[in-house]
């Protein structure tokens, strides 16, 4: 199964690394011209709340991308932020609520195919996009 | 390619911060703290041009909402300059364009209203 896979410490300035390289695979997967937007987006949303998530509870665990190209796209952002740990942002600074509201109603709206899974031991967001074409050579 | 540049200018009684490159979870502290650094400096009309954004997420429009609150509760506005197709989806689906005073040019956000 064609995959790329990313980890990267909890910092916030690699979320725009995943976010370049989630849109470098979806074009080379077939993902339309008109949707990469979306995914660099989204994708950037659930890294960036995975940081968030671990940098809050003082995790310093990778967050991990999975980019699948076998189908639809598939991206899966992983962190090891757990059903132990509270994922309410009650408690925060107001613009920290803010933000998390306006994180949920975009993840939402851009993703059509979105799970969000919360395990023992750590959130899996699982975001697909359908791919349209393919290149030659893949 | 600088990530996130910033600058601000005085226009009609307004101060402007014009936002160049990405706003997102790393830069968006650059942004808040510009923001209060002119709101704590006195402005009380800001605007915020980002006809120059070419990525904002949740983070920056965080910052954009505490600006605005901060500059209502003292009788001060914020408005922004957008004219980008994808930056504007961002506000629609964040119920922000409901929120914000959004115009196309510098101008529009300067001018006194009409009436």
């Amino acid at each position: 199964m064609p995959t790329v896979r990313l980890a990267f410490s909890s910092v916030p300035r690699y979320v725009r690394t995943a976010r370049l390289v989630a849109v470098a695979v979806a074009r080379r997967a077939g993902v339309s011209e008109d949707m990469l937007d979306e995914v660099r987006l989204a994708t950037g949303e659930a890294c960036g709340a995975a940081v968030a998530r671990h940098r809050r509870h003082g995790i310093t665990d990778l967050v991990q991308v999975e980019m699948s190209d076998d189908g639809p796209y598939v991206v899966r952002v992983i962190d090891a932020c757990g059903a132990s740990y509270s994922s309410s942002s009650a408690g925060q600074d107001e613009e920290a609520e803010d933000a998390d509201r306006m994180h949920e109603a975009l993840l939402a709206a851009l993703v059509k195919d979105l799970e969000v899974r919360k395990g023992e031991h750590g959130t899996e967001v699982r975001m697909v996009w359908p791919v349209r074409r393919r290149l030659s050579g893949m | 390619m600088e990530e996130l540049s910033l600058a601000t200018r005085e226009v009609a009684g307004h101060t402007v911060v014009e936002v160049r490159g990405e706003v997102d979870v790393y830069t968006a502290s650059r942004l808040r703290e510009r923001l209060l650094g002119v709101i704590d400096g006195g402005a009380s009309q800001v605007v915020v041009d980002l006809r120059r954004v070419d990525f904002l997420d949740s983070t920056g429009l965080g910052v954009l909402v505490g600006a605005l609150k901060r500059l209502r509760m003292s009788g001060g506005d914020l408005a922004l300059v957008c004219d980008n197709e994808k930056l504007l989806k961002i506000f629609q689906i964040t119920a922000l364009d409901r929120v914000f005073a959004l115009h196309d040019t510098v101008e529009a956000a300067t001018s006194p209203p009409a009436g």
